[in-house]
């Protein structure tokens, strides 16, 4: 094979980590009941909340947490609304991507043309651009904190009774409410914790992936981070699987339009890239599909996934 | 008391929103207006940063007679018609329409407007009040392809470009042309990815060329991304629309800036005198629409000389890398030795010449 495999890896790592650290956020808001379709306006805020930090700060580890902050503050104001006054989930995740886009576009006005370091491996330099142990050790920490965070979800989840008492809400809010748990306060933690870490995702994007900041340099990656949620069923272990799958194929779109099958795979190369880029999106149908048809009803998704929490009392 | 419920709230937000209109029609009656409509934001460094430069241009040359107001990130669909027929409805005399995918979407509202004058980049569908203007970034591209040619070690160039237009067309067939002037094995290895300006693509999209073999990439898309892949990985590429050596200083051999402030002038000030007329124009260095910008002090001096020479050649009309003998991608030739291709043939060129290799 006359292409670099381990290049490769290190480009499908880039791209799905942000996908990955998305999806792990809205997955817990989801667990909890509330549908935030608003991850690409807090990605956005984290990408220009990350790199204004990075800019004013020259530490990329605080252009981090200012990421985190700022996709948070997105999080809560859709909480504000959806939790507080009862609007409607959908419409209002819909209004916090607009607002989240504009917001992140005038506040990167004055951030235009300028660079920052780029967040890369804190490793000795020696393994960290090795031509073999680089592919280990040759990422960004916030690479290393999204699987991190795929076995801290999944702990909390199943293991801990703060995410029985997040499970419930989101499965039942009523009984939730009547044992005497606060639904609207676990729902505005899972927000807020949704928020952080679509924020860090789209910090990827202005500290890593491209250190600069540009309109919209997202790209539409939040609604691959919304599909990738439902592909995997709910569950963090999948989202890890669903998340690596969609870098793959987006990799693989890119690899054919250059050519790369040619030379070892003529076959594949005759399939057009344009299959690989539908891919994410056809399995995401199929799935939802057959989650919908099992005669269990409907499958994992939260029973109380985007309705308003109305207690009679 | 009355609570002040949801309703009050609405119409009084409504009622205050009206008071910022009423105060500016004072101030809107006596200046002409001048709408543009840009692709990408102004802040992308690229494309659309270089048609707000010639916006700002307008302003400055005849800022006491006109006003210019423009609207960023307008998808190249069917909601362009609405952008457009927005500005021409705010009164707009004059619209500049910047980008290809806008063409069909400007005739049509130039069809309900008849007094309004549309003026449409890279586009070739005209109208008694729609003219096109393009630029000959062709010409550019020979130089950048000449510096690749010579200084690439693996002989394979990566291009990045975005859809299979005949503006992408001519600049990869130009660059892939020039480089095998200097370098005849010289391959160019094409990847359209779809869209003008998407930063996280670009990069992937680098990262794979890079993957492949490719040594300087080269981009028809929009933003500074690819050059901050090849900035990483020690490799050379070009701005595309301005200088964009800030972000990969290292990298950025040199950059082809689109110069629009002159043209954009000259037809305002055409509109003002009432002597705007519906016509194509496509300058380039010679007219000085195209520069290139300051060569980075890696380039070696005999690269430098070769990248100067095509320039002088172009402004002094003497030189057309569209002279044939050119093939295609399966070896036919298309050019016979000698002959140029016309500049009609050029607006709408949909093959790519041998050694581009192209799977998308």
């Amino acid at each position: 094979m006359n292409f670099d495999v381990i290049a490769s890896i290190m480009t499908i790592v880039g791209l799905s980590t942000p996908i990955l650290l998305a999806g792990l956020g809205e997955l817990v808001v989801e667990k909890s009941g509330v549908l935030n379709l608003g991850v690409e306006g807090m990605m956005l805020l984290g990408a220009i909340g990350g790199f204004a930090g990075g800019v004013m700060t020259g530490n990329p580890w605080l252009a981090v947490i200012a990421a985190a902050a700022a996709g948070a503050f997105g999080a809560l104001l859709f909480g504000l609304f959806t939790l507080s006054l009862n609007s409607n989930q959908v419409a209002t995740g819909l209004a916090l991507t607009i607002f989240g886009t504009g917001l992140s576009s005038l506040l990167g006005l004055s951030f235009t043309g300028r660079i920052v370091m780029p967040f890369g491996s804190i490793f000795p330099p020696v393994i960290a651009k090795h031509p073999f142990f680089q592919v280990f050790f040759g990422y960004s920490p916030i690479v290393y904190f999204a699987l991190i965070m795929v076995v801290a979800v999944a702990w909390f989840l199943n293991r801990t009774r703060g995410g029985l008492i997040l499970r419930a809400v989101g499965e039942n809010d009523l009984s939730a409410h009547s044992i005497g748990y606060s639904v609207i306060g676990v729902r505005y933690a899972a927000l807020a914790f949704g928020g952080a870490m679509a924020g860090i995702a789209g910090a990827y994007f202005s500290l890593v992936i491209t250190p600069m900041w540009a309109e919209r340099m997202t790209a539409g990656r939040g609604w691959i981070a919304l599909a990738v949620v439902v592909f995997a069923g709910w569950k963090a272990g999948r989202l890890l699987i669903g998340a690596y799958l969609f870098g793959i194929l987006m990799w693989l779109e890119l690899f054919a339009k250059a050519g790369g099958f040619t030379d070892f795979l003529p076959a594949a190369q005759a399939i057009p890239s344009q299959f690989w880029a539908a891919m994410p999106f056809l399995m995401t149908v199929v799935v939802l599909a057959i989650i919908s048809s099992r005669e269990t009803g409907g499958g994992n998704a939260p029973a109380c996934l985007g309705k308003p929490f109305l207690p009679s009392n | 008391m009355a609570i002040l419920t949801r309703r009050d709230f609405v119409k009084a937000a409504g009622a205050a929103a009206t008071l910022p209109v009423l105060g500016s029609r004072a101030f809107a009656q006596e200046k002409v207006k001048v709408g543009f409509i840009f692709l990408g934001p102004i802040g992308d460094y690229g494309w659309t940063w270089a048609h707000n430069k010639g916006r700002e241009a307008v302003n400055t040359a005849l800022g006491d007679k006109v006003e210019t107001i423009y609207t960023e990130n307008v998808p190249e669909d069917s909601t362009a018609v609405g952008s457009i027929r927005d500005l021409a409805n705010a009164g707009c005399k004059i619209i500049f329409t910047t980008s290809y995918g806008y063409m069909d979407q400007t005739i049509q509202v130039a069809s309900e407007f008849p007094d309004v004058k549309f003026e449409h980049c890279t586009g070739f569908k005209r109208a008694d009040n729609v003219s096109t203007y393009n630029s000959k970034f062709h010409e550019g591209r020979a130089v950048l392809g000449t510096i690749s040619g010579m200084m690439s070690k693996s002989g394979t160039l990566g291009y990045l470009g975005s859809f299979k237009v005949p503006e992408v067309v001519l600049g990869v067939n130009s660059y892939a042309l020039s480089a095998q002037k200097k370098n005849p094995n010289a391959k160019v290895k094409l990847v359209m990815i779809d869209s003008w300006f998407d930063p996280p693509k670009e990069a992937a999209a680098t990262e794979t060329l890079v993957n492949l073999g490719c040594d300087v990439v080269t981009t028809h898309t929009d933003s500074p991304a690819a050059l901050q892949i090849l900035e990483q990985k020690g490799l050379y590429g070009f701005g595309q629309g301005a200088d964009m050596s800030s972000f990969a200083p290292n990298a950025h051999l040199t950059a082809i800036e689109d110069i629009w402030g002159p043209y954009y002038v000259e037809r305002v000030k055409a509109l003002l005198d009432g002597t705007w007329k519906s016509g194509d124009t496509w300058d380039g260095f010679k007219e000085g629409t195209v520069v290139i910008s300051p060569y980075n002090k890696a380039i070696p001096a005999d690269v430098v000389a070769a990248a100067d020479e095509i320039q002088a050649g172009y402004k002094a009309g003497t030189y057309n890398i569209f002279t044939g003998p050119i093939y295609d991608q399966d070896g036919n030739l298309k050019v016979k030795d000698g002959e140029v291709i016309s500049d009609a043939d050029l607006a709408v060129m949909d093959w790519f010449v041998k050694g581009v290799e192209s799977a998308s």
